[in-house]
Parts: structure tokens; sequence; C-alpha cells
């Protein structure tokens, strides 16, 4: 028995096996020069960088609170609300929130202009997620204060895909 | 792309000082410029770029959008109301183009 099997079943194994490597060698090599070519993801260095072009450094975390699905089984349409903790009066309110993606082809996802008059400094969307990656929300003040938050989201399936 | 329809979903009355919500949605593919066609060559971008909100109006919520916001954009925000008056929303395509929406509300 077993040296039947050996004889038999090894050479088909051996067959199985490398027509496997071979495929996993093959696919390696054409989805991983594609994916560069097509994708080239935003950074945490160029989130940050982008912040700065807004605010001139990068606020400490703290004073907005950012709603995300912990995980995101679709990437194209994952829900996301922002709260920014700050009185929305004529002399104390928030000006503006940026909501950057590090993982996204581009880091910026919308920015949003508040005055008094809009009640609160929440508002909720719906964005584009093409992997697992982090949503960063900085609010400014009208007097120049700055806040940040900060969530991570896991992305089953990615967004911005063709 | 099918006809593009903005829908607001805004209180018809509210007391003076209340901050009320307001939800939009407007259908719109929001063509992220990232993708491809059949053949290989780029899908050119066509996204609604920009979101105005006005009460009697003024400005009062606005919103610059990339390709990153998901096809057929929702927003929902907020608004504080002091006196019965009427919003304008307005959504502003790549193309130029323009749609509108207005709701009136009474303020008691």
């Amino acid at each position: 028995m077993l040296e039947m099997q050996d004889s038999g079943g090894t050479s088909r194994r051996r067959v199985l096996f490398s027509l496997g490597g071979a495929a996993a060698v093959a696919t390696g090599l054409s989805v991983v020069p594609g994916l560069g070519a097509r994708l080239a993801h935003a950074t945490e260095a160029e989130v940050a960088e982008t912040i700065k072009e807004m605010l001139g450094e990068v606020p400490a975390e703290g004073g907005v609170s950012v709603d995300l699905p912990e995980i995101a089984e679709n990437g194209n349409t994952v829900p996301m609300t922002f709260e920014v903790d700050a009185p929305m009066t004529a002399d104390s309110h928030v000006k503006d929130v940026m909501v950057l993606a590090d993982g996204n082809p581009a880091p910026r996802v919308a920015t949003f202009h508040f005055t008094p008059m809009s009640g609160k400094a929440t508002a909720s969307t719906r964005m584009r997620l093409v992997g697992t990656q982090n949503v960063v929300v900085v609010a400014r003040m009208n007097d120049g204060t700055a806040m940040m938050g900060k969530k991570q989201v896991k992305v089953t399936i990615g967004g911005c895909g063709g | 792309m099918a006809t593009i329809r903005p829908r607001v979903k805004a209180p018809r009355k509210a007391s003076a000082g209340e901050v009320v919500e307001i939800k939009t949605l407007i259908n719109h593919s929001m063509e992220s410029g990232q993708r491809k066609d059949k053949d290989g060559n780029p899908i050119p971008r066509q996204i609604i770029h920009r979101f105005e909100a006005q009460f009697n109006g003024q400005e009062f919520f606005a919103v610059d959008l990339q390709p990153a916001i998901s096809a057929n954009p929702y927003l929902s925000f907020f608004a504080k109301l002091e006196e019965s008056g009427e919003f304008t929303f307005r959504w502003h395509d790549d193309d130029g183009s323009v749609y509108e929406e207005t709701k009136s509300v009474e303020v008691t």
C-alpha cells in the first residue's frame, strides 16, 4: 500500500506543487508592478504634509471624534461622521474641517466649511477607501486653534477600483 | 448618465433657535479619474466638486469634494434657525452644470 501510494501519489503531488508554485510566482510578478502603477498610494507623510499646508503644523490628537465602521465590507461607500467638540458662536466657532485618508491614491477626501449658523460642527458623508487605512480629520477654529481626530478602518473590498 | 436629481430632507417647521438636521443626496457617478475602460484608456474625472447650502441668501455650510467621495454623494449637516425662510442647495459639477434645490421652513 505505502509503496503504491508513494510511486503514484508523489508524482501527482509534485506536479500539483510545481504548478501551484509557478502560478504563485506568475501572479506575484504580474500583480505587484500592476498595483504599483495603478495605485500610487498616499502615505502618512503626505497626509502630514497636507495638514501642514492648511494649518502650519500637525495638531495634537483630540477634540474631534470620528465615527467610522471598524470593518468596512465595501470600500466604495464607507459612512463617516465627525463631530468637533466646539461651541458654534460668533466669537468661537469651527471654520474648516478637512478629511484625509492615508492609504488612498490622493490623501484629500473633502473639506467642510462651517459658520456659526451651522449650529454644530458635525457632518456625515460616504467615502471611498481603497484598503485598510487611517482616516484623519483636522479642524480649524476661527481663532486658528486646531484639533485632530483619527480612526483606522479595515476594508475588506477596496473602493476606487477599475 | 441618468437625469441628475438632487434630494433634500429638511424639516418644514422649527422653533426659533433650534438646530435642525438636513440630509442631502444627489445621483451622480462621481467618476474618480482613477478608473480605466475596457481598452485600458483612463476614464476622465467627472465629479461634483462643490456643495453649498444657503439660508435666505446667506451661505452657512459648504463642502469641497474630492474623488474619494462615493458615488451618489450623501451629505448631512445642521442649521441653526432663527427666522422663517428658504434654503437653497447647490451642487457644482466638473462639467460646469449646477444642480439646485430649495426648501422652505417655517420658524415659530
